[in-house]
């Protein structure tokens, strides 16, 4: 039998939370971490507010990575846990678009949604978090995919769910038609011609000389930039 | 019962070195079927400088359990880096949910993670009702409760019958799928559906549960343990499956809660994170539970996890089957319940509130929400954002498997290329839930 390892994410099992009830839609008690991250951090706090019991942060955008390093680190916040990266485009055009992340303190049972806005005309960029959380990979991968917001700092940012050819642009925009950009004919021609297994990736063909094996003519033309498969 | 049957079974190694690498310790297993490692590993091969090689699994493999693939680079049968591609079932139920009224959407939650859709169904009625600021009824959160710990029973018995003929167990299967019948069974009398189940209204329950449910259900609570007993002769100190699953794919606690794992997979590491004890719903904190951590978090560990915990929910089924109160399912607003049908034709105020329902939907005040469960695969989340009108703005799916799923580079490399397979069965993946 091994010893218990030491984990930092556990709770202390003899507090035992309740079901929230009559929570009211603006207003409650405000996340403490919010205080302190506008004392801490002045320059990058814009706002806060309590909707529905969950308390939102608003930063500045560029100054994202600095006050999740702290609420990850500080010993009297102790968010250890990344729940979900997404980003929130409204109706109404002029609203700027929001990325949102939800951080859990699994040691002091807290949940805070700290949010950036981006106003339209403005390039889509924020800091990423995967240097502090790995789990934020693929989520972060997923919000480039479905909104085009470009992740600074994560180290293989491509698209996920749909395939590094696709060309019609972001599915998850306000502007992105339900049916997609292009015609259902042309949405089949490009399915049916994708092939999937037959693909690899400019990475993946480094692998094990595989590259090398291509036929020279191929070779040629994936040297000079052209896409696998297709 | 506050010690976990988990550490009962002292078959479970470190399964991590110093440096918190995963450990592959040789096993010896003697004729009373108890497992020993060696002192030290046995002499290595000598060293063979060999081409790495290119391989690919999937996206149509009957053990990636779904259209997931995988490159590997292989040294040898070690598995070197493995390169995930996910997205092949991608049908933007986010954007769908856009253009859609909160009721109309339950039906899209069926079909994401399709192992457990009632407890999908239970989520998002809880998000939208907290978007709506409504309560729900006693009676109503008790039948919830019964809902989602039917559909992590199972979800698990799914997962454990697929893992077991990953593995080489084929008759575990039979069994875990006979017993997934009954519960598909009661569903069905239910609701009339035995997987695409929409078994939640906002603000409700589709139906009341009919005459005599119960006692098929307690029927179910009485019997279902013993197979589960069964599965657990079979399985958990057979030879092959030890040595099969001890040691591979671990992750450390810490580690596990940085790459966000939740679930089985971060209660397998030894974090005790569960979000009905956490960040309880439902009531869960009356009920007497116990959450099984694991130590080592390999695969062993995740499979004795989710044994315990499917008897973890008999318990609390049975708790809820004996408390389950008397009174309305749904609530009293005509806002949000559709009114009966001989009232709607033959009320005016009824058919009023009934086309407004219908034709336009009800409207939420402006605000968002997040409101996670714990479903079979870990902490599921749907997070609402409305704009004042009867269709949501945003919503957004935090799928559980997506993120466990994106962990497992850095649980296979290091292992062999049969290990892939049982590494890839102890997430327990829905593709339908990654993809979305």
């Amino acid at each position: 039998m091994t010893a218990p390892l030491v984990v930092p994410g556990s709770a202390d099992p003899a507090t035992t939370p309740a079901t929230l009830r009559a929570i009211p839609h603006r207003g409650g008690p405000l996340n403490p971490s919010a205080e302190r991250i506008k004392t801490r951090f002045p320059d990058a706090f814009v706002r806060a507010e309590v909707i529905w019991g969950e308390t939102n942060v608003y930063l500045r955008p560029d100054a994202v990575r600095d006050v999740v390093q702290y609420l990850h680190d500080d010993d009297a916040e102790r968010y250890d846990y990344l729940s979900d990266v997404t980003a929130v485009e409204y109706r109404d055009l002029e609203l700027p678009l929001q990325v949102v992340w939800h951080l859990r303190s699994l040691p002091y049972r807290r949940f805070l949604r700290i949010k950036a806005e981006l106003p339209k005309g403005t390039p889509l960029k924020v800091p990423s978090v995967m240097p502090i959380y790995s789990g934020a990979d693929w989520l972060e991968r997923e919000c480039y995919d479905m909104f085009g917001i470009v992740f600074e700092g994560h180290s293989d940012l491509r698209r996920i769910l749909m395939w590094e050819q696709y060309a019609e642009g972001y599915p998850l925009r306000k502007d992105f038609p339900l049916r997609g950009r292009f015609s259902r004919s042309e949405q089949l021609r490009q399915a049916l011609a994708a092939q999937p297994e037959s693909r690899y990736s400019m990475t993946e063909l480094t692998i094990a000389d595989a590259f090398e094996d291509l036929p020279l003519e191929m070779r040629q033309r994936l040297a000079g930039g052209e896409k696998t498969g297709e | 019962m506050a010690d976990k049957r988990t550490v009962e079974v002292s078959l479970s190694t470190s399964g991590l070195d110093a440096q918190g690498r995963p450990q592959r310790t040789p096993l010896v297993v003697d004729d009373g079927g108890r497992v020993t490692t060696l002192e030290a590993p046995p002499a290595m091969e000598p060293e063979l400088e060999g081409e790495h090689m290119l391989i690919n699994i999937g996206p149509q493999h009957p053990a990636t359990h779904g259209v997931l693939r995988l490159v590997l680079e292989l040294d040898g049968e070690t598995v070197v880096r493995c390169i995930p591609h996910v997205g092949y079932l991608h049908c933007g139920f986010e954007k769908i949910g856009e253009y859609r009224q909160y009721n109309q959407i339950i039906p899209w939650t069926d079909r994401e993670d399709y192992l457990n859709s009632p407890g999908n169904n239970v989520a998002f009625a809880l998000g939208a009702e907290r978007l709506f600021g409504v309560e729900i009824t006693p009676r109503c959160t008790v039948l919830r409760v019964i809902t989602c710990e039917l559909s992590r029973i199972m979800s698990h018995l799914v997962w454990l019958g697929t893992t077991c003929i990953d593995i080489g167990a084929f008759t575990p299967f039979l069994w875990s799928f006979q017993e997934r019948e009954r519960i598909y069974t009661l569903l069905e009398q239910w609701c009339g559906a035995r997987l695409t189940t929409s078994l939640t209204r906002v603000g409700g329950m589709l139906a009341d549960i009919p005459d005599g449910w119960m006692d098929g259900l307690n029927d179910f609570i009485r019997t279902f343990p013993k197979t589960i007993a069964e599965v657990d002769r079979m399985v958990t100190r057979n030879g092959i499956w030890v040595g099969r699953t001890i040691g591979i794919g671990a992750m450390s606690g810490p580690d596990a809660v940085n790459a966000g794992l939740s679930g089985p997979m971060v209660r397998a590491s030894g974090v005790a994170y569960d979000v009905r004890k956490d960040f309880p719903y439902l009531d869960y904190e009356t009920y007497d539970f116990d959450v099984p951590i694991g130590t080592s978090g390999d695969v062993y560990d995740r499979f004795l996890v989710r044994m315990e915990e499917m008897r973890q929910s008999v318990r609390i089924l049975e708790q809820a089957s004996a408390r389950l109160p008397d009174g309305p399912v749904n609530i009293d607003d005509p806002r949000l319940i559709l009114p009966p049908k001989s009232k709607a034709t033959s009320e005016m105020e009824s058919m009023i509130h009934h086309f407004k329902q219908v034709m336009e939907g009800p409207r939420p005040p402006i605000g968002e929400c997040y409101v996670a469960v714990e479903s079979p695969k870990g902490e599921k989340g749907y997070y609402f954002v409305s704009d004042g009108t009867p269709k949501p703005v945003r919503w957004r799916i935090r799928p559980p498997s997506y993120v466990n799923l994106s962990a497992i580079p850095r649980m296979v490399e290091g292992h062999l290329l049969s290990d892939v397979i049982a590494i890839n069965a102890s997430i327990d993946i829905v593709m339908g839930e990654i993809d979305r």
